[in-house]
């Protein structure tokens, strides 16, 4: 145990904290509570009811006041611990209240009504996650249909991505033509334009095209990314050239080449490029809201921007639909963190 | 079973496709299979991309609310003649588009101090993480976590903390006693919100950079100097950060160019306020091309192009800056 624990709390300069070492691990703690805690809090928070949600100062846990069935009484009364007069306790449910002045019943003996303060009772809370902030919105709102825009979009402008960045980087990488240079340079060279400086004459060719109001429209201006094809003609190059020509004697036409030889041949890269094109078109925001003015088209980060912008907020349900919006990118951060590093740390892409 | 399924149907396509383009390739030879490839991504990138490109400027020198090109009548520079007709460039009020220079003045403060904080916040992370820390790649995972989160979700986590009966104010009140204050519907703190939640969110991506970088320093020079008994604060400032550099030049001007498109995740914050405080240079092009009320899409084509000279200088001095790194990598 102690070999463990001098293992982990290991420092520079051999006996004795040095500054350095307290700055590291109160920098990790304080990182791991500020980048993680946000999320927690939003997650937590999902489970309340409205009541729970407005309390100040807020709990940790999602509590609700316990409520018990009377007989005689339709609904089921909240339960109250009491201090009475003669300074004992109590359980008690409220029957009325009036002012401050709440009328409280025994609930096993509900025909004694005492008149308590408000200000000497407690109410009895348990814990109660408030699921219905999740089921409510598939009934409330089109949360049901902004989730199936958001993973058709999302599906779709992966596989075309994938599908003509592949091409157009074999193209680059293997082939010698002329004009090449021209489209590498033309490439690169709009690496870094950003949607906001189209976004006008982009969305009137959209709409020329009929693709206003159309999942299509979101799908399609963004699936030619320079990024991809930069980044998959990198990898191809690396791809021997003896290869093909070896396909190219067994009689092996072009389009087989690029299917069976160079793509499985790329995978690591499709797979980067893959990854950070769910995640780019999952989390995509300005052009849908844009391209997207019919409430059954929205995507769910339209969607849910549009919800959390109306004047009565209901926060129950956004809380709700945060949360399923992050739980896929949660998923791919979880189990391709390495990948995604590592493809970072590589090629600087994102 | 399903898998090999789908496999099957992937081989039968893929080999439909294979019989016209055989011919195709008989017709032109390999050369002009090489145009077959690159045509669907070449075609969908003109029309998205390139095309777009060039009639911003020729939407940039048209009038009226009008979205279409062909409905709109040309007003030569008159855009750009407005835009910079101001009394004193340095107060929006004097100016008579006064929104694009309030854009301009809060993106400019918001680069400045965001960018700043960012790489002194990644680089501190990265230093710290580069250290001989148990579990690296899960305190570099933790880091890194927000990056992938999606701006509105990033938005909302935040909208929900910094409001009025929010986490925020409940620790401050635990801890100092102080009372409930709403963060986003002050100038000032709003202002700094969007500073801070944007850098909440980027932070873990230039850390990782920054690491990559210091990860490549050679270990022999940090053992050499410890041999010669240098401070720990001469190494740092003579070797790790002349080694660090071009890397923290890469990672100041993608920060920079990220920073002057700040838009989605304040946007989701403070929707721009409260007035016009968190009002950056997208949104002004966003409200100004498609909000109906205000709309003039030649306003909002010129303030693109402005805003897109100004990017196109930074990616210049990327390109300058890691060109200058592989040069370095070579030697």
């Amino acid at each position: 145990m102690s070999a463990i624990s001098r293992f982990i709390f290991r420092r520079r300069g051999g006996d004795g904290w040095h500054w350095t070492d307290i700055v590291t691990w109160v920098w990790l703690i304080g990182g791991l509570i500020i980048m993680f805690g946000p999320a927690v809090w939003l997650t937590l928070s999902s489970f309340k009811s409205p009541a729970a949600l407005s309390k100040f100062p807020p709990t940790v846990l999602p509590y609700v006041t316990q409520e018990v069935k009377v007989e005689g009484f339709d609904k089921p009364l909240p339960l109250y611990e009491v201090t009475l007069p003669d300074g004992t306790t109590a359980k008690l449910v409220e029957k009325r209240r009036v002012g401050i002045v709440a009328q409280m019943i025994d609930p096993k003996n509900p025909s004694t009504v005492y008149k308590i303060n408000i200000n000497n009772r407690k109410p009895v809370d348990m814990i109660e996650f408030a699921t219905e902030n999740y089921t409510e919105p598939f009934i409330q709102f089109d949360f049901l249909r902004y989730l199936w825009n958001s993973v058709f979009v999302t599906v779709m402008a992966t596989i075309i991505t994938l599908a003509i960045n592949s091409m157009a980087a074999f193209a680059l990488s293997k082939y010698k033509f002329r004009g090449q240079s021209l489209i590498l340079i033309i490439i690169v060279g709009t690496l870094m334009v950003p949607l906001g400086v189209i976004m006008v004459p982009l969305y009137s060719i959209v709409s020329a095209l009929g693709l206003f109001n159309n999942l299509w429209g979101v799908i399609l201006p963004t699936v030619a990314t320079p990024t991809g094809v930069f980044l998959l003609r990198q990898y191809m190059l690396t791809i021997p050239d003896e290869l093909i020509d070896a396909a190219r004697m067994d009689k092996a036409s072009e389009w087989q080449i690029y299917w069976r030889i160079v793509l499985p041949l790329a995978t690591p890269a499709l797979a980067v490029l893959a990854i950070f094109s769910v995640v780019w078109r999952w989390n995509d925001f300005l052009w849908p809201l844009i391209v997207l003015s019919r409430s059954s088209l929205y995507t769910l980060q339209v969607g849910l921007n549009v919800y959390a912008g109306q004047l009565n907020v209901q926060w129950q349900y956004i809380l709700a639909m945060t949360v399923v919006t992050m739980i896929p990118v949660v998923l791919v951060f979880v189990f391709l963190q390495k990948f995604i590093t590592r493809g970072i740390a590589t090629s600087g892409l994102k | 079973m399903a898998s090999g399924l789908t496999m099957a149907v992937v081989e039968r396509i893929m080999g439909i496709i294979d019989i016209p383009l055989r011919r195709w390739q008989k017709a032109t030879g390999q050369t002009g299979m090489a145009s077959f490839f690159l045509l669907p991504n070449m075609a969908v990138f003109g029309v998205f991309v390139l095309i777009p490109f060039v009639i911003n400027f020729i939407y940039s020198m048209t009038g009226g609310a009008q979205i279409f090109l062909d409905e709109r009548r040309y007003v030569g520079m008159q855009q750009y003649r407005e835009i910079f007709s101001c009394g004193n460039y340095l107060d929006p009020n004097s100016c008579v588009q006064d929104g694009f220079w309030t854009a301009v003045q809060n993106t400019a403060l918001f680069v400045v101090l965001q960018v700043i904080l960012l790489i002194v916040l990644s680089l501190v992370t990265a230093l710290i993480l580069n250290r001989e820390i148990i579990g690296r790649s899960f305190w570099r995972a933790v880091f890194f976590f927000p990056v992938l989160l999606s701006p509105v979700v990033t938005g909302l986590i935040w909208r929900w903390i910094l409001q009025r009966q929010g986490l925020l104010n409940f620790i401050l009140y635990e801890w100092f006693g102080a009372e409930p204050f709403n963060w986003l519907t002050d100038r000032t703190t709003a202002f700094m919100a969007t500073i801070g939640v944007t850098i909440w969110a980027h932070m873990g991506f230039y850390t990782l950079i920054l690491l990559a970088g210091l990860q490549a320093i050679p270990k022999d020079l940090y053992e050499a100097a410890q041999m010669d008994g240098t401070s720990r604060s001469r190494v740092f400032w003579r070797i790790t950060l002349p080694l660090l550099m071009p890397n923290l030049i890469v990672v100041l001007v993608l920060a920079l160019i990220r920073a002057v498109q700040v838009f989605d995740e304040a946007f989701v914050l403070t929707g721009g306020g409260p007035g016009t405080s968190t009002m950056y240079i997208v949104q002004y092009i966003y409200e100004m091309g498609f909000a109906s009320e205000l709309r003039n899409p030649g306003l909002a084509a010129a303030a693109s192009i402005l805003m897109g000279a100004v990017l196109v200088v930074l990616t210049l001095m990327q390109m300058a800056a890691s060109r200058r790194n592989e040069k370095k990598g070579e030697r």
